[in-house]
């Protein structure tokens, strides 16, 4: 064998290099076009963001102050409307995953020829206007709902569930379609194992980022959905940030930066935890 | 990667079907050994031999999907201790039957039994039977130890001898210092054995192998099978074992039931399914078989290439006149012909055409210009197909011993006969 290893044939002589100035030239000019893309959509989507920025840095008496900043906090309301919108999250992110979790576990086990039912469903609430789904929940809830639950913010709990719907699902869906779901379920089952060991023990810790990855798209909702609450005459964040701007827009603006700022550490959480489990699907499920 | 190097004993074994052929006799005293033997070789700790090992049987399963049946009446018998391998082409049942014995699969008739009793309704996570699947079945969010403690702790065992015993079972399969390492941290081979020590864990009564070398590459496949076969004979648990792959099912299991539409085929040790094949579906799936034309005379005698051979009962009954006479590459004799030598005698003239060699033995490929009805068929037709040869010509291949090969090169004119002994024979393909 060695002495067939060693017989070597001579080395082809290398091509001697086309012009090297077109070549590079080349790799400029499409290096080029990625950059012009690049800033085209960087000045799209920051452009906003700058000039919100600026605008709340403003002072009423001229220049430059952080007193927007310092204000919002002792306006009335803001705690309330505060406490209202993280509630609401609270119970639309337990619903959502108390609902999700089961059910797409039981359609990619027992049930794959429902997946496409399933899916369409979930994109529904994404093709119905807001104000459609509001206005069909106000009047099926006020011709057959029980009256408490019209006079309570939980009826629009319910709606930010449905509102969720497609974001949780896809979440959820791409990282049970990441693990070999039907293999582990049946190992938990040939170790001794019963439905519960199988959702809480294999399903749910190997889902830990998709379903904070539905959390987290839940939440981000809820702090941002004014149509709904609005109509509802339910004042969350969102809609008391709205109010202020009407007499008081530096504030506003400065209000909404800072949500801004939380959404984005919420989402830089949730893309460090994703990535430090190299197995699970992109977390943001194909969004 | 520490447990990918081979060792010779490995290599030996996994250089083929003709290896293994000597152990008539050995397999079994092994397990009578190990079954007779409390204690044995084995690791330290509560791992010792299965007491009152069970036996199955499979009565009649059957199974349907839709048109399709993957179990048509399978009937089996496993005897406690044993290791018994269903082999066969992919959609025959295999599979199927060992889920059903799991208890994931609901055969719509037929009864289960396992150690005499009734299981057919006893749900999968009541039938404490450890399961080694194909891959990917190891908690990926839990370490190796954790893994191997699964079953233990769904069995509420307290946390400390829980780790203890999974660490031992580690030791076991030769993964003690991995025993931290999640499963994406370890190789392929490794997953397995981590796999393998979970499924003993439980202490099942019985042991489930999914092909579970199937993912692996061939090293680390050929040393986890004997791994595998000494652990289990150690243990001795009894095993149904299910693979495509004729040479873990030969060199692993102390029976080998061949498989086809959903019944057994053939159930005996690995020498018998090789050397006497029950059909020649059998004949053609296990190793490699030329098909030559034959004539029967009488009932017992077979008239082919001008010779008169005995004939095995089990395929001829019913046949008679023209049949294809079945023989394995190992009992085709080719001699040189000198030139101007007389043509008379016993055999039919071929010529060399190509010759590869494989070790011990060197296949030898020889058209036979007179016999246009000889073939191969089985797992050596595959290497056949580039070489294109008169249609008028058959062919035979021939295992010869790599120190007798003389000058049988290609191009050499040869004689070609077969050994003195009983033949399998079947109707005209």
């Amino acid at each position: 064998m060695a002495a067939v290893m060693t017989e070597t044939l001579p080395a082809p002589a290398v091509p001697a290099g086309r012009p090297g100035g077109s070549r590079a030239w080349e790799v400029i000019r499409a290096g080029a076009w990625r950059w012009v893309v690049f800033l085209l959509a960087a000045i799209f989507f920051l452009l906003p963001l700058v000039a919100s920025f600026e605008f709340s840095l403003r002072d009423p008496h001229g220049g430059y102050s952080l007193a927007s900043y310092r204000q919002f906090t002792k306006m009335p309301g803001f705690g309330s409307a505060l406490w209202l919108s993280v509630k609401l999250a609270l119970m639309a992110v337990g619903i959502t995953l108390a609902l999700l979790v089961p059910t797409v576990t039981l359609v990619h086990l027992r049930l794959p020829w429902l997946r496409r039912v399933v899916e369409t469903l979930t994109v529904l609430p994404l093709v119905i206007p807001p104000i459609v789904l509001v206005v069909g929940v106000l009047g099926a809830f006020s011709s057959y709902g029980p009256a408490w639950l019209l006079s309570s913010p939980v009826n629009l709990g319910f709606e930010y569930v449905v509102l969720a719907l497609p974001f949780a699902y896809r979440s959820l869906d791409a990282g049970i379609g990441a693990i070999d779901l039907r293999t582990l379920v049946e190992a938990s089952r040939s170790l001794g194992g019963n439905w519960a060991t199988e959702l809480f023990r294999v399903v749910l810790p190997n889902l830990r980022t998709a379903v904070l990855g539905a959390a987290v798209m839940t939440v981000a909702l809820v702090l941002g959905e004014f149509a709904m609450a609005s109509v509802l005459l339910w004042v969350t964040f969102p809609v008391w940030v709205v109010s202020v701007a009407q007499t008081q827009a530096g504030v506003s603006v400065a209000v909404s930066m800072i949500s801004l700022l939380l959404t984005w550490v919420l989402l830089m959480l949730l893309i460090t935890l994703g990535g430090r489990r190299g197995r699970q699907a992109n977390i943001l499920g194909g969004f | 990667m520490a447990d990918d190097t081979t060792d010779p004993a490995g290599n030996l074994a996994a250089s083929g079907v003709a290896g293994s052929a000597p152990r008539a006799g050995e397999v079994d005293a092994a397990v009578e050994a190990a079954l007779s033997e409390p204690g044995g070789p084995v690791a330290p700790g509560s791992t010792g031999p299965m007491d009152g090992a069970v036996g199955i049987e499979m009565r009649d399963l059957r199974r349907s999907y839709g048109a399709v049946r993957a179990l048509d009446g399978l009937t089996l018998t496993i005897s406690p201790g044993e290791l018994v391998a269903l082999l066969g082409p992919s959609g025959c049942g295999k599979t199927t039957a060992l889920r059903a014995l799991a208890g994931f699969e609901r055969p719509d008739s037929g009864q289960l039994l396992v150690g005499g009793v009734d299981v057919t309704g006893v749900p999968a996570n009541k039938r404490g039977m450890g399961m080694v699947f194909q891959a990917y079945s190891l908690f990926p969010n839990l370490t190796a130890l954790d893994n191997v403690a699964f079953g233990l702790r769904l069995r509420r065992m307290p946390a400390r001898r829980r780790r203890a015993r999974a660490g031992e079972l580690l030791e076991l399969v030769g993964l003690g210092a991995q025993a931290g390492q999640y499963p994406h941290q370890l190789s392929g081979g490794q997953q397995q054995r981590v796999a393998l020590a979970r499924a003993l864990a439980i202490e099942p009564r019985v042991l489930l192998l999914d092909e579970p070398l199937s993912a692996l590459d061939a090293q680390v496949r050929a040393q986890l099978r004997d791994e595998i076969r000494s652990l289990q004979s150690r243990l001795g648990i009894t095993t149904l074992f299910v693979t495509h792959d004729q040479e873990e099912a030969l060199s692993m299991a102390d029976r080998v039931g061949v498989m086809r539409s959903g019944r057994l085929e053939q159930l005996a040790a690995p020498e018998i399914v090789y050397g006497w094949p029950e059909t020649p579906f059998v004949a053609e799936f296990v190793g490699t078989v030329n098909r030559l034309p034959g004539r029967l005379i009488g009932a017992d005698t077979v008239e082919v290439t001008g010779q008169r051979l005995p004939v095995l009962e089990v395929g001829a009954q019913g046949l008679a006149g023209d049949v294809d006479v079945l023989v394995r590459p190992e009992a085709v004799v080719v001699s040189p012909v000198p030139d101007g030598a007389p043509t008379a005698g016993p055999g039919v003239l071929g010529k060399v055409v190509q010759r590869s060699f494989r070790g011990a033995t060197t296949r030898v490929q020889v058209e036979l210009p007179g016999l246009a009805r000889a073939a191969v068929g089985g797992r050596g037709s595959a290497e056949l197909a580039d070489l294109a040869t008169g249609d008028a010509s058959g062919l035979v291949v021939a295992d010869v011993p790599t120190i007798a090969l003389g000058d049988l090169a290609p191009g050499a004119q040869v004689r070609v006969t077969l050994a003195e002994r009983a033949v399998l024979v079947s109707a005209r393909a």
